[in-house]
């Protein structure tokens, strides 16, 4: 047809060289593939060639090739991506690219791995609760209030966010207490729309997700494909709430959420905090790790030039609480003037750019 | 040999295969009615294609044009079906829509508003008045969200009371059925695998709720997942259920021909509905050219109306971008073939010279991003080159209206979503779909739960049925000398997209009916290699079957309909013709032969026919039943 003719048109298909790890949960091993690929093609296009030719047996999830399901998440020369959103002319033409299954989830068989850890926080997170007596087809919402949870909402649940978070990328021990990134901004979603019932669901959030675990490194933000600001619009927010109403003495008295007791607010000060208190039970790792997937170091070389993986990065401590273990209520009692800063006392802004992890949207083009 | 085999048994009381829009409504329904319901997927839960759905959801709640109401709705439907529609299924559908949409609030849904804070519509083909409820270009990820969300919340309760997220209600995510399990004329079970793991799995229930979409993946350029290989026409055929207007396909007339990396994704309606027109390779905006007669009515004739109506749509004739999809696919086919297409063989849509890329920014926010990121096309600079694609199937099986029932000698089988048949008649109009979901969603897995209860004994599954069905799936792995199943896919998808596509003609569908026949010889002898663990080879064999039946489903009803109408364009017969219009064609399965018969249409209730004009039916009707009609009115009188 018409468009086989402009392909034909367009550049010649040229050979590419790919590294796919091949193997189930006992073990396995990067595969070279030379395959051949055509002008426009994206990562996924690759694959699903390779199925129809030399490996019909290669498992790898995919449905809308569209960006718009998060099936198709995988880790490509160690940097988790959708493979339907990675154009091949992001690569220059002697570039070896690796496909890797994602890291944090247990491996199923070669790029599929097992994702259920998220369907399981899901369910652990309380539902929206509608205002009582108002009927349907009687919300009433203003476009500005319901943008700010639409944002989060436009979430694929790639789990890209998940897989890319250090709490728990290395650390398994971290998963029964820590929800993710993804539920953090469900958590917010709630929080923020207009007609949820519940308002605890910051200290939910905090209690029970481990909201306290995530130490602000960004490296969720940069690897959603929906561009969603899951810290600076998600995390931040629900966190500076919290210590709001952790510091007002009446909330904080009339406050029964606390299942867990005390769990000490974390947050960011810099790699030399004095002082930092944390309880064991639900401190936060204490280093962070972000060394991509595929243990190949070319690979690993490719995906320090878009992300920095080992910048220095803060270390989370706990903020300064009085002598009763809590933060100091009143400006009479406090050796400050108004309230601690929920980053800690000794963080400056703006933070030297070395310790932020960001990335220009069209570093890949260079 | 087989009956060593492990088989993890269930015991469900409804179970729901699909977790799109119409199975995750329908399995709500099913646990609100206290009934054990498992909801079963091919891919992971909360991806199924109801995700891709962009432009919105028809409700005629009149938020932003008071003048709605069901009867427009109604009548929209029949005339964008061309009156082949099922009319009850058309006025349940325009009744209940907004119900459905404003319980999915209650459920979480958040959708743009409009200023005194109720949900926004949008205007979309073929629909009067801006109906669409609409969450930016990102409805169905809206829609199967907020669905998903509410089965959590179902979840949690059965947590708080029963200690166990499951007790009532789960989800079977990657999980394929190949196999409808009966005793005597009644449902007794489900049979298929779990994909991760190739372990099978049996599923005891006494009623089964079919939701599981399309068939797109038989034809080339497709805007349809893997998953869309007509499972459930193929599944309910096999039972005993019947399919109707199979030769009914929608191709959507925009989907994107260029670049390779997006070919088949569509440019969703709104990109018209906001202004977007469509060009040929000379620069000319032709869709003028092609405003039927039965629209001259509502479509403008000159560009400076059509741009009028963007403003003010009250006094002005609508675009013509924005005829029905089949109006629109046709007009672009006729161009291209007309040698005034693009070098990818589309047209141009354009909307980069009509709004601030700015503005495009905000209304098309999911547009924007995915051309910018998948083909790197900024549509706020450049046109896009489009062209049909084929998209939805109007076809499926066919079902009592108010129940979601089948029809044929099966029961306990109910269907709902896509894969079920009739509502949208012809040809879909754009945003029925999703809120068709909604609607019979609700009515399939109430009525499924209701069947369960009233049922004096339960069906036992027969022993060699689960024996069979466990033989037929481990053959293509057993087998070593068949031809591999992407091979065969790629051969079916040239003969349908080839021979049976958007202009179809008698010769060709012989042709096609031939080779298919072939097909169904080597895709018998198919072979996968590899193990049972994750194998896509493995399933693409096993798809092979359905797609199959179905596309013979598809080529002989075609033939047969010696007239053009809707998602069905036979060159040799151009126009549409009266008499068929009272014609349902009915597929139905003897052996592994498709039969094909004709039923009479189910007759409009007067009260429904006096909602047309004389001279707008007069366009669809016999003569006869005109008479019928000007009797009716006479009395009233
Ligand atoms: C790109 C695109 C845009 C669209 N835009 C719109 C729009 O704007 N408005 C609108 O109204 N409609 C739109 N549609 C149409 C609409 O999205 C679909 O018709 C609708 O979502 C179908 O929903 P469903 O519930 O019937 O099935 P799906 O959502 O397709 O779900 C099918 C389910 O069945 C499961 N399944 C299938 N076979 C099996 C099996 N053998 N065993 C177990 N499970 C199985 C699948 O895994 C899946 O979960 C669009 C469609 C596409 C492709
Ligand atoms: S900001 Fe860093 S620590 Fe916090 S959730 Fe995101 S990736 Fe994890
Ligand atoms: S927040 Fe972004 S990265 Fe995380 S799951 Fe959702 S879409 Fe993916
Ligand atoms: S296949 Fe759906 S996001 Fe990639």
């Amino acid at each position: 047809m018409g468009t086989e003719k402009s392909q034909a048109a367009g550049a010649p298909a040229t050979k590419r060289q790919f590294r796919i790890w091949r193997g189930d949960e006992t073990g396995g091993d990067l595969k070279e593939y030379l395959v051949e690929a055509k002008e426009g093609e994206v990562v996924l296009d690759i694959i699903h060639r390779l199925q129809s030719t030399e490996a019909p047996d290669l498992a790898c999830r995919w449905n809308c090739k569209a960006g718009k399901c998060g099936s198709c998440s995988v880790e490509i020369n160690g940097k988790p991506k959708l493979a339907c959103m990675t154009r091949m002319s992001t690569f220059t033409e002697d570039e070896t690219i690796s496909v890797t299954p994602l890291r944090t989830f247990p491996i199923v068989r070669d790029l599929v791995t097992d994702v259920s850890f998220n369907y399981e926080k899901a369910r652990e997170t309380p539902a929206f609760a509608p205002p009582p007596g108002v009927a349907p087809g009687d919300y009433r919402m203003q476009q500005v209030d319901v943008e700010r949870s639409q944002e989060f909402r436009k979430c694929i649940e790639c789990f890209l966010c998940q897989t890319v978070c250090h709490v728990i990328r290395d650390h398994e021990e971290n998963k029964p207490a820590f929800s993710g990134p993804r539920y953090f901004i469900r958590a917010a979603e709630l929080d923020m729309h207009p007609l949820d019932a519940r308002d605890d669901r910051k200290e939910y959030a905090q209690a029970e997700q481990g909201l306290g675990y995530c130490n602000i490194t960004k490296c969720c933000t940069e690897v959603c494909p929906e561009h969603i600001k899951i810290t600076d619009n998600g995390i931040i927010p629900m966190k500076e709430r919290v210590v709001d109403r952790k510091y007002d003495p009446l909330v904080w008295l009339g406050n029964k959420i606390f299942r867990r007791g005390q769990v000490p607010q974390t947050s960011v000060t810099s790699e030399h905090s004095p002082g930092a208190v944390r309880t064991p039970a639900a401190g936060p790792p204490g280093f962070h790790s972000h060394a991509g997937a595929s243990h190949d170091p070319q690979a690993e070389a490719q995906a320090q030039a878009g992300v920095n993986w080992h910048r220095e990065v803060p270390k989370p401590t706990a903020p300064t609480l009085d002598e009763s273990g809590k933060l100091p209520l009143t400006e009479l009692t406090f050796d400050r003037p108004a309230a601690p800063s929920p980053f800690g006392e000794d963080v400056t802004f703006p933070l030297p750019p070395e310790h932020l992890n960001y990335a220009h949207p069209e570093q890949d083009k260079h | 040999m087989t009956t060593t085999t492990r088989i993890e048994r269930h015991h469900y009381d409804v179970v729901v295969i699909g977790a799109g829009g119409a199975g995750l409504r329908a399995a709500i329904e099913a646990r609100l009615a206290g009934k054990k319901t498992a909801i079963i997927s091919k891919s992971l839960f909360g991806k199924a294609h109801t995700v891709m759905a962009e432009g919105g959801a028809a409700a005629a709640m009149g938020n932003v044009n008071s003048r709605d109401s069901w009867q427009v709705h109604f009548r929209d439907t029949m005339r964008g079906g061309k009156f082949l529609n099922n009319f009850r299924m058309a006025e349940l559908h325009a009744k209940e829509s907004p119900q459905r949409i404003w319980e999915l609030e209650t459920y979480g849904a958040l959708f743009d508003r409009t200023k005194d804070g109720k949900i926004s519509q949008r205007n979309f083909g073929g629909h009067e008045y801006p109906r669409l409820a609409h969450v930016g270009d990102r409805t169905g990820l809206e829609l199967i969200r907020t669905l998903q969300q509410k089965i959590v919340s179902l979840q949690q309760e059965d947590q708080r009371e029963h200690g166990s997220y499951d007790a009532r209600i789960r989800v079977f995510s990657e999980t394929t059925i190949t196999e409808l399990l009966l005793d005597g004329d009644r449902v007794a079970g489900a049979f298929g695998y779990y994909r991760e793991s190739g372990e099978f799995i049996l599923f005891e229930a006494p009623a089964v709720v079919l939701a599981t979409g399309g068939v797109g993946r038989s034809y080339k350029v497709t805007s349809n997942s893997w998953e869309y290989t007509g499972d459930g026409h193929a599944l309910a055929l096999r039972a005993g259920a019947t399919l109707i207007n199979m030769e009914f396909l929608q191709f959507h007339p925009t989907g994107m021909v260029w670049p390779p990396s997006v070919k088949g994704i569509l440019v969703t309606e709104s990109v018209r509905g906001d202004g977007g027109i469509l060009k040929n390779s000379e620069g000319k905006r032709f869709m003028f050219d092609y405003v039927p007669d039965v629209f001259r009515k509502q479509y403008a004739d000159s560009a400076a109306e059509a741009d009028r109506w963007y403003e003010d749509p009250d006094n002005n004739r609508r675009p013509p971008e924005l005829l029905p999809r089949d109006e629109v696919a046709r007009a672009i086919n006729s161009e291209v073939k007309a040698g005034r297409g693009t070098p990818a063989g589309g047209v141009y849509l354009d909307i980069a010279s009509r709004l601030p890329a700015e503005e495009i920014r905000r209304r098309l926010p999911s547009m924007y991003h995915q051309f910018k990121e998948l083909a790197d096309v900024d549509i706020t600079q450049e046109p896009m080159e489009v062209g049909p694609t084929c998209h939805y199937v109007m076809g499926g099986v066919e079902v009592d209206p108010d129940s979601g029932a089948a029809f044929g000698h099966v029961r306990g089988l109910f269907a709902a979503g896509e894969v079920s048949g009739g509502m949208h008649g012809s040809n879909r109009l754009g945003g029925n779909s999703l809120s068709d979901l909604l609607v019979f969603g609700k009515r399939a897995g109430g009525h499924a739960a209701s069947y369960a209860d009233g049922l004096a004994s339960r069906p036992r599954v027969p022993v060699p049925a689960v024996e069979t069905a466990v033989e037929t799936a481990l053959a293509p792995l057993q087998r070593d000398t068949g031809e591999s199943p992407y091979v065969l896919q790629q051969d079916l998808q040239a003969v349908m997209g080839d021979l049976v596509g958007i202009i179809r003609r008698e010769g060709e569908l012989v042709d096609a009916l031939a080779r298919l026949g072939e097909l169904r010889e080597r895709v018998a002898k198919v072979s996968a290699v590899g193990g049972r663990r994750y194998n896509p080879g493995w399933h693409l064999a096993l798809d092979l079957r359905n797609m199959l039946v179905v596309s013979e489903c598809t080529a002989k009803a075609a033939l047969e309909r010696r007239e053009s109408r809707g998602g069905h364009t036979r060159e040799d017969h151009p126009t549409m013709d009266p008499a068929w219009r009272r014609v349902n064609q009915v597929c139905s399965l003897e052996g592994d032969i498709v039969h094909l018969d004709r039923k009479p249409l189910p007759r409009m209730r007067p009260e429904l026919f006096a909602l047309f004009d004389r001279a707008e039916l007069a366009k669809y009707l016999t003569d006869e039943e005109l008479a019928e009609f000007d009797a009716l009115t006479e009395e009233e009188r």
